[in-house]
């Protein structure tokens, strides 16, 4: 059987939304994000509460954009980094749609608009919305040191983006649709380096990407982008390489969301940016409007996502990588 | 992707940027250095208030952790660490570091279960094997003392 989910009501992703902190706001695509705050706090006193503060923020505006309230969505799809997936249940709370909480470390909002794209083409759902963030402190807290903690971080270490994305998936209306889908599958192939995550995911990238083109005969020529989400440049380099050797040239037609996001040069994230918010942020706020804008035809996005516990690394084990890939034409 | 496991992860090894070490070494070295003359100088400073030498040897790292610990809470004891390296997190000046910026980050989940059981999350391994190498020492220079 096929592992390529194709959608025989395409659905249509109507609009996106992303609110961003500080340092994403002064990146090259500083410009084109909804709502910034560059103290990072949101009004919350807490890490999390600003975390989660963004979410809502998110799919508020959202919703305000497409002139809907929270009622006429059905289903909220939503996640985040943090233990218990609280930022989405939290930020999520003020609205009275149906919700399913999702992990997937960074490769959440590919896995939401996997879910929704099933739910909306299945007709369980005319509107779905797919809600997603990270904060640079609250990853911090959760997976490294304190943030005030004097420490050097390796070259390729990536910096956890502080933002949210959200868009609505529906099943009526104008808008880049999405027609197929391939969800990942979990490969670990020992990465133990809590700093080159890049590396750890890379070959789940590799491994989803193979199998597209291969069952659905198309090679990377058939598309003007091909976007993974935050591989950062030493994971996105790792891509590049093994896709070569495996037959598929991706050199000139592919991207990062982490290596999109902030500036190389100027702004001190080393492999690049992170977290289940860039990959949001950038496709709501970026990739999305091109799409309308038909600047951008036929693309590929692939979320990935180091599933990676403190714990488990500390008990010896490795960290898991999955890369979820949704094909979108506008 | 036929690459096993073995081979991918000394590929990924080989592959990742290295951390300037020549650059990093030198960072530290002046750095930690740095705080070694400020200690000296505090050891001056004391002295030449008529500090009793006893005194002065608590009073010197008391001083280091005192200006760390402050500098962690105004937010730049990180921007210097991110320059210096070992420089800033041998020193004692490392130590008041870690157990501040804890601290700092626990106080939202309040003064008993926050603060009061995390603080030493960083630095508990240091407390702890230290203490421990303190012990183990003492055993032997008792030994010593006796044969």
């Amino acid at each position: 059987m096929k592992k390529i989910m194709t959608f025989a009501n395409a659905p249509i992703i109507t609009v996106g939304a992303s609110v961003v902190g500080k340092k994403e706001h002064e990146g090259p695509l500083g410009s084109t994000f909804d709502i910034h705050d560059d103290t990072c706090e949101f009004g919350m006193s807490t890490w999390e509460g600003s975390e989660t503060e963004m979410q809502r923020m998110a799919l508020q505006t959202a919703l305000a954009k497409a002139k809907l309230t929270a009622d006429d969505i059905d289903c909220v799809f939503a996640g985040d980094l943090m233990n218990q997936c609280t930022g989405a249940s939290y930020g999520m709370k003020s609205f009275a749609s149906r919700y399913f909480g999702l992990y997937g470390a960074c490769s959440t909002f590919a896995e939401g608009l996997i879910l929704s794209s099933m739910a909306v083409s299945c007709g369980f759902s005319a509107l779905s919305a797919v809600v997603t963030s990270s904060h640079f402190c609250s990853a911090e807290r959760q997976f490294r040191f304190p943030i005030e903690y004097g420490c050097q971080r390796t070259p390729t270490s990536q910096w956890t983006v502080t933002g949210s994305g959200a868009v609505i998936i529906g099943s009526n209306g104008d808008g880049p649709r999405i027609v197929d889908a391939l969800p990942g599958r979990i490969t670990d192939k020992g990465i133990t380096d809590v700093n080159n995550m890049g590396a750890a995911m890379a070959p789940a990238a590799i491994d989803t990407l193979n199998l597209y083109f291969t069952e659905s005969n198309t090679s990377p020529r058939d598309y003007d982008l091909i976007l993974t989400g935050d591989l950062g440049r030493e994971g996105h380099s790792v891509l590049r390489e093994f896709m070569r050797s495996d037959g598929y040239d991706i050199e000139n037609n592919s991207n990062d969301c982490g290596m999109m996001i902030f500036s190389a040069s100027a702004q001190d994230v080393h492999s690049g940016g992170s977290g289940c918010g860039c990959c949001a942020t950038v496709f709501s706020s970026y990739i999305l409007p091109r799409l309308v804008k038909k600047e951008l035809n036929n693309i590929l996005l692939i979320a990935t996502g180091a599933l990676m516990s403190p714990d488990r690394l500390k008990q010896g084990d490795s960290i898991p990588g999955i890369a979820h890939l949704v094909h979108i034409v506008s | 992707m036929n690459t096993d496991s073995k081979t991918y992860q000394a590929y990924a090894k080989a592959h990742a940027k290295r951390s300037p070490m020549a650059r990093d070494i030198v960072r530290a070295f002046w750095v930690g250095g740095l705080i070694c003359v400020i200690g000296e100088l505090l050891k001056l400073l004391y002295s030449s208030l008529t500090i009793p030498e006893d005194l002065i040897k608590i009073l010197i790292p008391v001083t280091l952790i005192f200006i760390a610990g402050l500098l962690t809470g105004i937010g730049v004891f990180d921007n210097i660490a991110k320059y210096a390296g070992a420089g800033t997190l041998v020193p004692i000046t490392g130590f008041a570091n870690s157990m501040i910026a804890t601290a700092m980050d626990t106080k939202s989940e309040g003064m008993i279960m926050g603060v009061g059981a995390k603080m030493f999350i960083v630095a508990g391994p240091v407390i702890v094997y230290g203490t421990v190498a303190s012990l183990i020492y003492g055993v032997i220079l008792w030994i010593a003392e006796r044969v």
